[in-house]
């Protein structure tokens, strides 16, 4: 339940966001029900536009994108689910269609790769900040120098 | 000079080794998900006979290529005389594919500059374009005789294209069993 609120209302935000772009298409396609009208907001948000490649068929004005965004319409109002779109579209142009891609073997580079490499810097820093305080040991004071500061201490008093 | 040293200069040259690799990369070629699948069945209207149809069944049993064209298309302009010369000299057999174009458009542009195809199907809404995943125009499939993509190129054909890709592939095509 507050999985879908949040879906819909990040769908909602990247929709305000792209609005501009498609809004004369929105009032012209009518939806027959709210979960029809949702499914086909996340999607065309989630579709990459492969003419223009950086931008979803939603944001994008090409005529490619303007066909898939009739397909996906066409699609959720005749009852099909999201995941029904999505494998429409996988298997057609490969998962470079997909903005949020499939989490896979192919993918996990992708997917785990900032996570690895924040290890690894950790990693390094740690290693370093150690190497520092061997290198550096503490100063340390011998009898003559401890005997002058000690002098000093009570020379002001 | 201390070894530690060096690493900044490790860093960088790892660094641009990548760069000149996404350099070299083109994004805007997607590989195919139709590579090693079989090409999808349609049936659409035939350009030039009124009232006919034609489907992929047609080519079936040769190894044939799929061309995806268009009159308002300005590379399909810059392939079709080298695409026209490949067909020709090789034989091939090849299914255009006329995608969201008008067909009195399209037979002008064949008239004018000639027309290497052994049929044309008449794609007006894009439809089976869609089916064939196809996002650039122009695009040219290789198909088996067992009807399998087994090759793509997106953009037009070039001389490199056919001498590297096309003609050794439909050579080697072409001694497969059927």
């Amino acid at each position: 339940m507050i999985k879908r609120l949040i879906i819909t209302l990040m769908a909602s935000l990247f929709f305000i966001g792209s609005a501009a772009t498609y809004s004369d298409e929105a009032e012209r396609v009518t939806f027959k029900n709210e979960q029809s009208k949702s499914d086909y907001t996340v999607l065309v948000n989630e579709l990459r536009c492969l003419v223009c490649q950086n931008q979803t068929i939603a944001d994008s004005d090409a005529d490619l994108a303007k066909d898939l965004r009739a397909k996906v319409f066409t699609m959720v109002e005749a009852g099909q689910s999201r995941s029904d779109v999505i494998d429409y579209m996988t298997t057609r142009y490969g998962d470079f269609v997909l903005y949020r891609p499939a989490f896979k073997m192919k993918t996990l580079l992708l997917w785990l790769g900032p996570i690895v490499f924040l290890f690894l810097a950790i990693f390094f820093v740690i290693r370093w900040v150690r190497k520092q305080s061997v290198i550096t040991p503490p100063p340390t004071l011998n009898e003559a120098q401890r005997a002058s500061v000690r002098d000093l201490l009570n020379k002001t008093d | 000079m201390k070894k530690s040293a060096l690493i900044p200069l490790g860093i960088f040259a790892v660094l641009v080794v990548f760069l000149a690799i996404g350099l070299g990369l083109k994004p805007r070629e997607v590989p195919s998900p139709f590579i090693g699948k079989p090409v999808p069945e349609f049936t659409l209207p035939k350009l030039m006979a009124e009232g006919e149809n034609i489907s992929p069944q047609a080519l079936k049993g040769q190894v044939w290529m799929l061309n995806v064209f268009a009159s308002w298309c300005v590379s399909c302009r810059a392939e079709h005389d080298v695409l026209t010369r490949f067909i020709n000299r090789e034989k091939v057999p090849v299914l255009g594919l006329n995608y969201k174009d008008e067909p009195e458009d399209a037979k002008a542009w064949l008239a004018a500059l000639g027309n290497p195809y052994e049929h044309i199907a008449v794609d007006y809404e894009g439809q089976v374009g869609i089916d064939l995943g196809v996002y650039g125009v122009p695009e040219t499939f290789v198909i088996d005789k067992k009807g399998i993509i087994r090759h793509k190129s997106t953009g037009p054909v070039f001389d490199e294209t056919v001498q590297n890709d096309l003609l050794p592939l439909i050579l080697k095509l072409r001694e497969e069993q059927g």
